[in-house]
C-alpha cells in the first residue's frame, strides 16, 4: 500500500496540513478578498493573465514543482496554439528508453506528456528542499484552505526583513500566511523579474494575481466551458418548461371544464 | 355533472396491429401493455408535485447508468492508478469533465430525490396495506442505493475515500464475533489497497444494475396496487381518476423540467456545493486529515453513529434507523392513511424530519459538545416516533374526517 503512493503526496498533505493548522490557530486572520473575474457563477478566467501566470510557473514556480495531472495540451485551455505547446513542451526534456547499452536517456518533450515535478523522485525532492517536497500544484487552489485569496496573500506575504519580534531560522523564510510565519519556500517573486510580452508591469501584486489565476484554472480548467454551457442550458429549459407548463395547463383545463 | 373521461383517443385493438408490430403483438403482448401501464393507466387524479419524484428517480437512474458505463471505460480499479485515472477523466477526456460533473451531481440529486420520495411515503401513509411490499421493495432500493453510493464515492481513491473507508471498514470490524471476518471480506486485506478498490469498483457497477432490477420489481408493485394520494383513500370511480396519458406525462414532464434545472444549476454554476475538495487530494494511509465527515447524505446516520458511546452501539443504532422503516406497515395501525386527517401524528412527522436534519448537522459537527446533546436527543426522538408515538396514535389519535370520495374532495360532485 505505501509503495503505491507516491511521497510527493504525502510532503504535498504535509504543507497543507500545516498551513491548515496555521488557519486553526488563527481564525480570525482569513485572507483579504480579492475580487477575481471566475468568481460567481458566471464567472469567466481573464485569458491574459491565464498566460502571464503560466509564464510565471514556467519561469519561477516549475524549478520546484509538478502540476502532474496536466499535460502540455491541456495548455490549449488557457489560449496557447498548437505550435507554442509543442515549443514548451519540447523544451522541457523527458527520460527516455534506455539506449543499447542501457544507460538512462533523454527526448524532447511531446504535448501529451505530464507537467512533472523536476525532481527524479520526491524522496530526492524533499531531501533537497530542506525535508518537504515542494507539493504538486494540480488542484492546490482548490485544495488548500481559502483557495484563490490565500494564494494571493501568501504570494505576496512574505516580509524581507522579517519583523523584528520573529525567530530567525536558517534557512526559512517569513511569511504572514504559513503556519508558524515560518516557511522553507524562498520569496518566489520579484517586482520586475519577468518582462510580460503584453507590456503589463511586472510587480509582484501582478504577478502573484496573475500566477493565482493559473493555479485556479489548474484546478478547474473547464471553468469557462461550464459557465458557458449552463447558461445555454438554463436558458434552454426555461424555455422548455414554459412550454411543459403550457401543454399541462390546457390537458388538466379538461377535468374543470367538464 | 362531470361526463366520464373523453374515451382514450389512441386506442386500437391489438388485433388491428399490422405488420411488425402485429407481429410481435401476437407473440408478446408488449405493445398492448406498455399502453395499458402507460398510456391508459389510471391515477388518482389528485396527486400533487411530490408524485414527479418516481419518475425524476427512474430518469436520474438512467443518467447515472449512462455515464457511469462511460467512466468506467476510463477507470483503472488500483489504488495507484484510480486517482491519475479519474484526473484524466476531468482533464484529457473529452467533455469527461462533462460526464463525470453529471455522474457526481446525479449521485447527490439521487439521494435527495430519494429523501423526498420517502418522506412523500411517510406523509401521505403509502406503507399501508395494501402497499406494504411497494414500502419495503422501496426500502431494499434506499439501501442498495445508499450502497451504491459509497461504493462509487470510494472510486476517485482521494483522501475522503479513503479515510471514509477507513472508519466504515473499521466500524463494519466492531460488530462482535463475525466483524473481523466482516472487515477483511470488505478490505480483501490487512489494509485498504488495490483489492478493496478493484472490490468496490466492480460492487459498485453491480449494484448499479440490480438497483434497476428492484426498481422493476418496484414499479410492477405500484402498477398493480395503484398508487396512493394526497387524501389517503382509495379511488371508487373513474371520476376519482385520470389516465396515465396525457395527464401525468404532462405533470411529470413539468416536474422533470423544474429537477433538470436544479440539476443544471447545481452542476454548471455551483459545483462546489456538491465537491468535498478534500478529495481531490490523492489518498494517504500516512496523513489522517482534520476532519473526516461522509457526503451530506450519509450525515444522519453518521451523527447516530457517533451520539451512542460504543463503536459497535452507533453501529446497531444507524442500523436500526434503517430497519425500523421495515417495520412501520406494523407499527402504524391507524385505518387513515394521510397525515392530511392525522392532526397529532402530522406534527409528530415533523418532529421527525427535523430530527433527522439535526442529526445531520450533529454529524457534522462531529456530536462534540452540546451537538452530543443534541444528537442523542434528535435519536431518541426519531426512535420513539416509530415505535411510541405511532403505535400509541394509532388506537387513541382522533382523526379529521375522511372526504367521500377523490372527486368529491376535488369539488367535482
Amino acid at each position: 500500500m505505501q509503495g503505491s503512493f507516491s511521497r510527493p503526496a504525502a510532503g504535498l498533505l504535509l504543507a497543507l496540513g500545516l498551513s491548515g493548522v496555521a488557519l486553526a490557530h488563527e481564525p480570525d486572520k482569513t485572507p483579504p478578498h480579492q475580487a477575481w473575474s471566475f468568481e460567481g457563477p458566471l464567472g469567466q478566467y481573464d485569458q491574459p493573465s491565464l498566460q502571464r501566470g503560466f509564464l510565471v510557473f514556467q519561469r519561477v514556480c516549475s524549478t520546484c514543482h509538478g502540476m502532474r495531472n496536466l499535460t502540455y495540451n491541456d495548455l490549449a485551455g488557457i489560449g496557447l496554439t498548437r505550435q507554442q505547446i509543442e515549443e514548451t513542451a519540447k523544451a522541457k526534456p523527458q527520460p527516455g528508453t534506455p539506449d543499447a547499452m542501457g544507460q538512462p536517456t533523454t527526448r524532447p518533450g511531446l504535448p501529451d506528456d505530464h507537467l512533472n515535478s523536476p525532481f527524479p523522485s520526491d524522496a530526492a525532492a524533499a531531501a533537497m528542499m530542506g525535508g518537504v517536497a515542494p507539493p504538486d500544484q494540480s488542484r492546490l487552489a482548490m485544495t488548500h484552505p481559502g483557495g484563490p485569496d490565500w494564494l494571493y496573500a501568501f504570494l505576496t506575504g512574505y516580509r524581507m526583513p522579517p519583523p523584528a519580534d520573529a525567530p530567525m531560522v536558517p534557512g526559512k523564510f517569513y511569511n504572514d500566511w504559513v503556519a508558524g510565519h515560518m516557511i522553507g519556500m524562498p520569496p518566489p517573486l520579484m517586482n520586475g523579474m519577468i518582462q510580460y510580452p503584453d507590456g503589463t508591469p511586472a510587480t509582484v501584486e501582478q504577478q502573484a494575481r496573475d500566477m493565482t489565476t493559473f493555479l485556479v484554472w489548474a484546478s478547474d480548467p473547464h471553468r469557462n466551458d461550464r459557465h458557458s454551457i449552463g447558461k445555454a442550458v438554463m436558458i434552454y429549459l426555461a424555455a422548455l418548461l414554459a412550454l411543459a407548463i403550457a401543454w399541462k395547463r390546457k390537458i388538466w383545463k379538461r377535468l374543470k371544464t367538464q | 355533472m362531470t361526463q366520464p373521461d373523453p374515451a382514450p383517443r389512441t386506442t386500437l385493438p391489438p388485433a388491428a396491429m399490422t405488420g411488425l408490430a402485429g407481429w410481435v403483438e401476437a407473440r408478446l403482448p408488449v405493445i398492448s401493455a406498455f399502453r395499458a401501464e402507460y398510456i391508459d393507466f389510471r391515477l388518482p387524479r389528485n396527486l400533487n408535485g411530490l408524485w414527479n419524484f418516481g419518475a425524476i428517480l427512474t430518469v436520474v437512474l438512467l443518467l447515472m447508468l449512462a455515464t457511469g458505463i462511460f467512466l468506467a471505460m476510463n477507470y483503472t480499479p488500483t489504488s495507484a492508478g484510480a486517482f491519475l485515472s479519474v484526473e484524466a477523466i476531468d482533464r484529457q477526456l473529452a467533455g469527461g469533465w462533462l460526464l463525470r460533473a453529471m455522474h457526481m451531481t446525479g449521485a447527490n440529486l439521487f439521494l435527495a430525490a430519494l429523501y423526498v420520495h420517502l418522506f412523500r411515503g411517510l406523509y401521505y401513509g403509502s406503507y399501508k396495506a395494501p402497499r406494504e411490499l411497494l414500502w419495503l421493495s422501496g426500502l431494499v432500493l434506499l439501501v442498495m442505493v445508499m450502497a451504491t453510493a459509497f461504493a462509487g464515492y470510494m472510486l476517485p481513491w482521494g483522501q475522503m475515500s479513503y479515510w471514509g473507508a477507513d472508519v466504515i471498514t473499521k466500524a463494519v470490524g466492531a460488530v462482535p464475533g463475525i466483524g473481523p471476518s466482516l472487515e477483511h471480506i470488505m478490505t480483501g486485506g490487512d489494509h485498504l489497497g488495490d483489492v478493496f478498490v478493484h472490490r468496490f469498483f466492480v460492487l459498485h457497477f453491480l449494484l448499479a444494475f440490480l438497483v434497476v432490477g428492484v426498481v422493476g420489481l418496484h414499479v410492477t408493485i405500484v402498477h398493480v396496487n395503484g398508487s396512493n394520494n394526497p387524501l389517503g383513500i382509495e379511488p371508487r370511480t373513474p371520476r376519482d381518476t385520470v389516465p396515465f396519458y396525457p395527464y401525468y406525462i404532462s405533470k411529470d414532464l413539468v416536474g422533470l423540467i423544474i429537477f433538470a434545472m436544479v440539476f443544471a444549476a447545481l452542476m454548471f454554476f455551483w459545483p462546489n456545493l456538491l465537491i468535498e475538495a478534500d478529495n481531490y487530494t490523492p489518498a494517504d494511509p500516512m496523513q489522517t486529515p482534520a476532519d473526516i465527515e461522509p457526503e451530506w447524505y450519509f450525515l444522519p446516520f453518521y451523527g447516530l453513529l457517533q451520539s451512542v458511546p460504543s463503536k459497535f452501539g452507533g453501529l446497531l443504532a444507524s442500523a436500526a434507523s434503517l430497519l425500523i422503516l421495515f417495520a412501520l406497515p406494523w407499527l402504524d395501525h391507524s385505518p387513515v392513511r394521510s397525515m392530511r386527517f392525522r392532526p397529532l401524528c402530522r406534527i409528530g412527522l415533523f418532529g421527525l424530519v427535523a430530527a433527522f436534519i439535526l442529526l445531520a448537522v450533529a454529524g457534522k459537527h462531529h456530536a462534540q459538545g452540546g451537538w452530543l446533546i443534541v444528537a442523542r436527543l434528535a435519536g431518541l426522538y426519531y426512535f420513539s416516533y416509530f415505535v411510541v408515538l405511532l403505535p400509541l396514535a394509532s388506537r387513541k389519535e382522533k382523526t379529521r374526517p375522511l372526504p367521500t370520495s377523490i372527486a368529491a374532495a376535488e369539488g367535482d360532485q
